[in-house]
């Protein structure tokens, strides 16, 4: 080990890409990390019964982390599916909050979507994909040059919404970014018999907008495409679909069984493109991120996973009442009725229990 | 009979919208599709953060001229066509709902609505609920809805049960170019998601307009008793309000006295209005366009049953359309609800003896 002299000269010493600043390789190395032992220790509480279910999102830390951290999270919006957990750590949404929704307090999550920037989670795979373009163009219409990114995989490829969205964004050269996570599997179909032609990127040029395919794995790829993407939105260049070869090496979800429609051999190959390994050997070798950088970025990964995990395991779930208190702005009669009739049935049952 | 003992809220009895003088500037003689068009002038007026769009709205108007000029007035950034895409149509909508724009899209016609169901259900109805209250979702769905005007397929069909029956939407039909102006004003100005039928065969139907009546005076799920009765209760809503009218009228040169109430809103539902209406004439019958099974004749009925029970003197009655797809152009008139069987379900409930 290096003493602490020589440890601070290393850690500051590590030389910068030719268009990305030391400090952003830190930073998307540290979020990459977190979200990887977050996704783990997630799965982790799903076996412990913590959580009722999880969507491990292992294997795709490069292409959410990459692309959460080239926007502005003050200034752009995300529309993510259920598999976001990568974007969330680096848009800096509340991770106690996001994990809520799969702890089962709310579906939505508990973090606040409208301050993060990161709209809630949304199970309905492709359906979010429109809202992003309705972001964009009121984005527009506000005359501001912030862009919407809308997060989809190959399975939401196929979707109707999906086409009808990209379309939309073509028309009218909307300031959006449809980031497709192509990671080989929707649960058990493989992208060879979901995507026709064989390329989500090559529609974009059918919708009149450029689409591109990078390496997911490769987080400075994704990072400098999606860079590259939000620049064109917001200079009026209109939207881009941007294709990240990805795998998800984990199970759909934690009630998947992978082993039914795929190779452990499949499987290992990934495993040696594992996004986290190969950046951590370029910071190492191409960038000279000294051990001690790593080291103090996994200690202060597991603070954050530790802490996450004591406030998941202890949060005290909204008040039963609150059921009800969300779907109009102001409950109808009826609707208030039901819930004071919940209110006194349940709490019959409880006393009689 | 006695005068009713009033209930909160109260209905609101309105004469005759034609029969009132047009003495006021702000009184005109409109169509409903001129009322709406004016209500939509208005909307846009009144607040810059509203937005109209669908397909062929702008240039062209609406298939139904329901937007005529509003491109031109207001220019095409807040008027606009969109490609022909339904669920992309109210997809964008909530997007920019969490904009805080305001959006009021049309879909061309009811059944042309389907495609872009997942997107009202599952996204424009949730998303409140979804995330915790941080977006609301004030968009105004105008639907052009219900039959009679001889179209093609998918052209006359009756959706306020699928929709009354989602958590987060709201429901509401006018009847007249004066409720088409105050509802559509009330349900752009609404916070949340409301789908806005329009009785297409009630388009061209005109009637006395005040666009003074700007600030709705009721709230959201407030009936209204368009002809005061006696004998029993009609309860309608959109196009068969007018023929409810009418079976009224026919039936009082018979000596029997209807009463009609206009819903209005689907949902909510004015439970109160009704039953206050109903426990005055012991008989109800609910008429509606829709198929009869599930349809929102079954809701009606079975909240007069809980709460006008013990002075009912008969079942309630319901005319409705049938259990199969909407007819084609030969059988319309067979299949809608007719003056003849609303006066024989009228008759029924009048008739009616225990056991």
């Amino acid at each position: 080990m290096a003493t602490s002299d020589a440890a601070a000269r290393d850690a500051s010493s590590p030389s910068a890409a030719s268009d990305i600043p030391a400090e952003t390789l830190a930073t998307l190395y540290r979020c990459m990390l977190l979200a990887r032992r977050l996704d783990l220790d997630c799965v982790a509480m799903q076996r412990q019964g913590i959580l009722p279910g999880y969507a491990p999102m292992q294997g795709q830390e490069a292409a959410q982390v990459g692309s959460g951290l080239a926007l502005d999270a003050g200034r752009d919006f995300a529309f993510p599916t259920y598999r976001e957990l990568g974007v969330a750590v680096a848009m800096g949404v509340d991770l106690v909050g996001y994990t809520a929704s799969h702890q089962g307090s709310w579906h939505g999550g508990l973090y606040d979507p409208a301050a993060s920037h990161f709209a809630p989670i949304n199970a309905v795979v492709g359906g979010p994909v429109p809202h992003a373009v309705g972001w964009a163009m009121g984005a527009q219409l506000n005359r501001t040059d912030a862009c919407a990114i809308a997060y989809f995989g190959d399975g939401a490829s196929s979707q109707g919404d999906v086409h009808e969205a990209m379309n939309f964004a073509g028309i009218y050269r909307l300031p959006v970014i449809f980031f497709c996570q192509n990671n080989g599997w929707a649960i058990s179909l493989p992208s060879e018999r979901q995507v026709a032609g064989g390329s989500v990127a090559a529609r974009a040029a059918g919708y009149g907008m450029p689409g591109v395919r990078i390496d997911g794995n490769d987080v400075l790829a994704v990072y400098r495409a999606t860079r590259d993407a939000v620049e064109t939105a917001r200079s009026g260049g209109g939207p881009t679909v941007i294709e990240a070869m990805t795998y998800r090496v984990g199970p759909h979800s934690t009630s998947d069984d992978p082993g039914r429609y795929r190779s452990l051999a499949e499987e290992q190959s990934w495993l040696e493109r594992d996004p986290l390994t190969r950046f951590a050997a370029r910071l190492r070798t191409e960038f000279g991120f000294a051990e001690v950088f790593f080291d103090e970025a996994g200690a202060a990964a597991d603070v954050v996973v530790q802490a996450t995990r004591t406030a998941v395991t202890t949060l005290v779930v909204p008040p039963g009442g609150e059921m009800f208190d969300f779907v109009f702005s102001a409950p109808p009669a009826a609707l208030l009725e039901q819930r004071e009739a919940w209110q006194r049935e349940t709490q019959t049952s409880q006393r009689e229990g | 009979m006695t005068n009713p003992t009033q209930t909160q809220p109260q209905p609101q009895t309105q004469p005759d919208e034609t029969q009132q003088t047009l003495t006021q500037p702000s009184r005109r003689l409109l169509s409903m599709q001129g009322a709406l068009n004016l209500a939509l002038d208005h909307a846009l007026a009144a607040d810059e953060r509203t937005l109209i769009f669908g397909e062929d709205v702008g240039t062209l108007g609406g298939v139904f001229r329901v937007t005529d000029g509003l491109q031109q007035k207001y220019g095409p950034q807040r008027v606009f066509d969109t490609p022909l895409a339904e669920a992309a149509i109210m997809g964008m909508a909530v997007g920019l709902a969490m904009q805080g724009w305001k959006p009021i899209p049309e879909l061309q016609f009811d059944g042309f609505s389907y495609p872009a169901v997942d997107q009202i259900v599952n996204q424009v109805a949730r998303m409140r609920n979804r995330s915790r209250g941080a977006f609301s979702m004030p968009i105004t769905l105008r639907l052009p809805s219900f039959g009679g005007i001889r179209a093609p397929e998918h052209h006359g069909e009756s959706l306020e049960a699928l929709f009354a029956h989602v958590p987060g939407l709201k429901v509401v039909s006018p009847s007249t170019p004066a409720e088409g102006y105050r509802l559509l004003r009330q349900a752009v100005a609404d916070p949340d998601p409301v789908i806005f039928m329009e009785p297409k065969s009630r388009y061209w139907y005109k009637g006395a307009v005040d666009s003074a009546d700007a600030e709705p005076a009721l709230p959201v799920g407030t009936s209204r008793i368009v002809r005061r009765g006696s004998h029993v209760t009609l309860i309608a809503w959109g196009a068969m309000v007018a023929r409810c009218l009418k079976a009224a009228q026919l039936g009082a040169e018979d000596g029997v006295e209807i009463e009609v109430i206009d819903l209005r809103w689907l949902k909510p539902i004015d439970a109160e209005g009704i039953a206050e209406s109903v426990s005055r004439t012991k008989r109800a019958v609910v008429v509606h366009e829709a198929p009869l099974t599930a349809g929102l004749g079954a809701e009606v009925s079975a909240l007069v049953s809980e709460r006008c029970f013990g002075d009912l003197r008969a079942p309630v009655g319901r005319v409705t359309g049938y259990d199969i797809p909407y007819p084609s152009q030969a059988f319309e008139d067979a299949y809608l609800p007719s003056v003849d069987r609303i006066l024989n379900a009228v008759q029924r409930v009048l008739e009616y003896r225990r056991g």
